[in-house]
């Protein structure tokens, strides 16, 4: 008998605490969101995928951010002084800042951080060849010493998109820059859990209870950072029009992005928002081969400047102009160093007879051109039927050689000609915030070898770029963009295709979606 | 019988070999590089080196080979080049959600086909019979996504009956486990249930033809009972035999199935491998997919005796 009620009382015991469970799990805030793309590698530094950067913005913090009005705002900083001789910089950190496994977040670790960071970005390498030395006064306070200034300290420690300078335990900070991190522990507003996370389909975040956020509104990657949810779930779904018809049915609350065929049958739904949230969009990348014939002639490639129409670009990917905007600058539009200096021969009414004459004077003997695409990539492939068209218009012979992205990655970085695998063109698309600046633009550079792939080599552009490096103030910083820019299409180290936007859709259970060009998920509220 | 199936074993191990020999020669000659995906969009040919450096990618053939089936000799089938974390580990993930779909599509399917095709057979050249061939012809030729996508716009989206996506542990409760397969196992059953159809209904034709039957018949024995205790008895074989061979065609098509479902299955697992040449998850799981392979045939071969007992090894 009293066997049988101990027993009876176990499983009162057992169920009770299930229910429980049950309950608390339930009254738990979860936001389920479907991500642009699955996460696979959890560093932030050797990789530049985005998906990657915005794991990083959840668990990381970073010492510096970039407000709305493009001003550089202290986060995990509480104040900094600049010697009078722009040598010396000395940051102090906010109170209280802690990683996830508790340790306080040192100076050590900032440097570290940085250390590695400047490793692999082309912003920190530019910073760190101004760099005397990193030295840590005492766990709070550190010093930056330049050899010479450098005008962009606070502007590369802010750099809101790949590589992020985020900060991590230095003991991980520590690893080779070119080794992938396994420990995805830092400071940031959310946790990362990894025992959930099933690569390929899941990530688990929760709040960061300890996470003291700055009082300041949010804007961009600066302000507070808010958690509002208890607990995030990247739902990685590859199929769209499976995750249209999830976000339908209520099973997930946000899809990141989602391509623009689909928008028609989201907005039928009144329970769902579809709305444009990045302000910088992305820009249409359209890339040559500066190796081999025929792009190596500078009149070829000024050709497709008088012939590409970025309307038909902004409608082969974004399905409508209300999702895009043509935007004839190497710098993303709408940022302060955005204007259409040099861009004349991309402006107006499309002239096929002057490309014609163009590609006369280049000497084009009918080479073949070779543009790699990647079907499974449909704004890469979007742009490689335009350009096809446009390269056939004006008498190019012309062939698409479409694969996989893996495979067009690969063989971008080969400098072999067509006849053994090289290229001639290929498409991509880069974020708004990659763009708004010789600083971060690295398409724009002209410094062969060590430039991205397509090798241009222009030491012109390389001397302009370098000018507006050592420009000290804003209108100085203008004028220099300019005369890079003037350069860039006059030498046309690629071809700006379009600016668009894909939109979010997000279920009306949720509210204060911040406004920027990189998702962010604290501030979001689910009700 | 237990020296045949040791030596099925010991074969399997061959295969197993030559399996693993082939499928690394094949990677290792496919365009691609794994250190260009790691390093992203924004990234220089100096950065892919130090990866590739870093990841021993440069190493020639034989050492990464002799690396990698040294660590396979200790059971260890290496580590994602993406996630850094071991493949044993990604497959362990992935395998109830593969286990559980194969499953529940096998079980749905035999309970479906077998009584149709040997109702088909029983009704031969009637309208029941035409109507099982037509539904036959249907689920070979409509594609698995094309169900899939009228299955979740119906039953998911318009009646909110069955969930759109995803897979909830059976530990999580049965209910909901069941819930979310339901679907994805009427997909992708539709071409398994049109094969074994029309594998059950030719094989039961042919035996049912037979005098054995006609005597059964003449004997007075209820039509059932000569249906199923002495025909599909012995037209059994083809039928276990092609459910065999059709695990096959269910791997593949869960591939699609799990990529629809957004299941997280071994499958999807495979695709995204590819795409991104993560080569030792590749080679992980092809080698964990040909084992299954070739123990489903040698259980369908030893399945044999319980149909036939002059079948002996």
């Amino acid at each position: 008998m009293n066997a049988s009620r101990r027993g009876l009382g176990t499983i009162a015991l057992v169920l009770g605490s299930m229910l429980l469970s049950t309950a608390v799990l339930a009254q738990q805030k979860v936001l389920k969101f479907i991500p642009q793309a699955d996460l696979r590698i959890l560093d932030p530094i050797t990789t530049t995928a985005y998906i990657t950067r915005n794991h990083g913005y959840m668990v990381y913090d970073t010492l510096f951010a970039i407000d709305a009005k493009f001003n550089v705002q202290p986060q995990m900083v509480d104040k900094y002084e600049v010697s009078a001789d722009k040598l010396t910089y000395t940051f102090t950190l906010r109170d209280g800042l802690k990683f996830h496994d508790g340790q306080p977040v040192r100076s050590a670790d900032c440097i570290a951080s940085i250390e590695r960071w400047a490793k692999r970005d082309a912003l920190g390498q530019k910073l760190a060849e101004s760099t005397d030395a990193w030295k840590a006064v005492n766990d709070k306070t550190f010093t930056l010493h330049l050899k010479r200034p450098f005008a962009l300290v606070l502007d590369a420690l802010a750099k809101p998109s790949s590589n992020v300078p985020f900060i991590m335990p230095e003991r991980i900070a520590r690893t080779d820059a070119s080794t992938n991190i396994t420990d995805a522990t830092g400071s940031g507003p959310f946790k990362f859990v990894k025992e959930e996370w099933v690569p390929g389909n899941k990530v688990v975040y929760v709040k960061n209870k300890d996470y003291i956020p700055r009082k300041e509104a949010p804007s961009w990657a600066s302000g507070g950072k808010v958690v509002k949810v208890d607990r995030v779930e990247w739902i990685y779904i590859p199929d769209s029009a499976t995750a249209a018809a999830a976000l339908n049915a209520g099973e997930v609350d946000w899809w990141e992005q989602m391509p623009p065929d689909l928008i028609p049958v989201l907005q039928k739904n009144k329970s769902i928002k579809v709305e444009n949230i990045d302000p910088l969009g992305s820009m249409g990348v359209l890339r040559f081969n500066f190796l081999f014939p025929p792009f190596d002639n500078v009149k070829m490639r000024q050709a497709l400047l008088y012939v590409l129409d970025q309307k038909d670009y902004v409608l082969g990917i974004a399905g409508d102009m209300k999702n895009g905007r043509t935007c004839y600058s190497f710098f993303t539009c709408g940022t302060p160093l955005s204007s259409e200096v040099g861009a004349e021969p991309m402006k107006g009414k499309r002239d096929f007879e002057k490309a014609k004459r163009l590609v006369k004077e280049a000497g084009y003997k009918g080479e073949k051109i070779v543009i790699i695409s990647a079907t499974d990539q449909p704004i890469v492939h979007s742009q490689t039927l335009l350009t096809a068209e446009l390269l056939k218009k004006i008498g190019l012979n012309v062939e698409i050689q479409a694969g996989d992205w893996g495979t067009l990655i690969t063989r971008r970085s080969s400098k072999e000609p067509i006849a053994k695998g090289g290229w001639s063109i290929f498409h991509t698309w880069l974020v708004g915030p990659d763009l708004t600046s010789p600083a971060v633009n690295f398409a724009i550079r002209g410094s062969g070898d060590k430039a991205w792939f397509g090798w241009p080599n222009d030491p012109t552009l390389e001397k302009l770029r370098d000018d507006w490096f050592a420009a000290t103030d804003p209108a100085a910083s203008k004028k220099a963009a300019e005369a890079v820019q003037k350069r860039a299409f006059e030498f046309v180290p690629y071809v700006p295709t379009s600016q668009f936007i894909l939109p979010t859709a997000y279920r009306d259970n949720l509210s204060g979606l911040i406004i920027a060009p990189v998702t962010f998920m604290w501030n979001v509220e689910k009700r | 019988m237990i020296q045949y199936v040791v030596r099925r074993l010991l074969s399997t191990v061959v295969v197993m070999a030559v399996v693993a020999f082939v499928v690394f020669s094949l990677l290792y000659l496919t365009p691609g590089d794994p250190a260009a995906v790691i390093a992203g969009d924004i990234a220089t040919d100096e950065d892919i080196r130090l990866i590739r450096v870093h990841l021993g990618l440069d190493d020639p053939f034989l050492v990464r080979f002799g690396r990698w089936a040294w660590g396979l000799l200790h059971g260890d089938l290496g580590t994602s080049i993406f996630t850094n974390l071991p493949v044993t580990h990604l497959i362990a993930q992935r395998v109830e959600p593969t286990l559980s779909l194969t499953l529940c599509t096998l079980l749905v399917s035999i309970l479906v086909a077998l009584p149709l095709g040997v109702l088909a057979a029983a009704k031969a050249g009637t309208w029941l019979d035409r109507a099982v061939m037509a539904f036959s012809v249907l689920g070979f030729s409509v594609p698995v996504f094309v169900i899939a996508y009228g299955l979740i716009l119906t039953l998911s989206v318009r009646y909110e009956i069955l969930p759109v996506q995803g897979y909830r542990s059976f530990h999580d409760g049965w209910w909901e486990w069941l819930r979310h397969l339901v679907l994805p196992s009427i997909a992708l059953g539709t071409v398994y249930i049109a094969l074994i159809t029309r594998m059950t209904r030719a094989s039961m034709l042919e035996v049912l033809s037979q005098d054995y039957i006609r005597t059964a018949e003449a004997k007075g024995l209820a039509p059932g009972q000569v249906l199923v205790g002495h025909a599909l008895k012995n037209a059994a074989i083809p039928i276990v035999t092609t459910i065999g061979v059709g695990v096959a065609l269910l791997i593949s098509g869960a591939i699609v199935t799990e990529t629809v479902f957004a299941l997280p299955g071994i499958g999807r697992l495979t695709v995204d491998a590819i795409l991104r040449r993560d080569y030792p998850v590749i080679q992980g799981v092809t080698l964990i997919f040909s084992a299954v392979y070739v123990l489903v045939n040698l259980a369908v071969d030893l399945s044999y005796v319980l149909f036939d007992p002059r079948v002996r090894y």
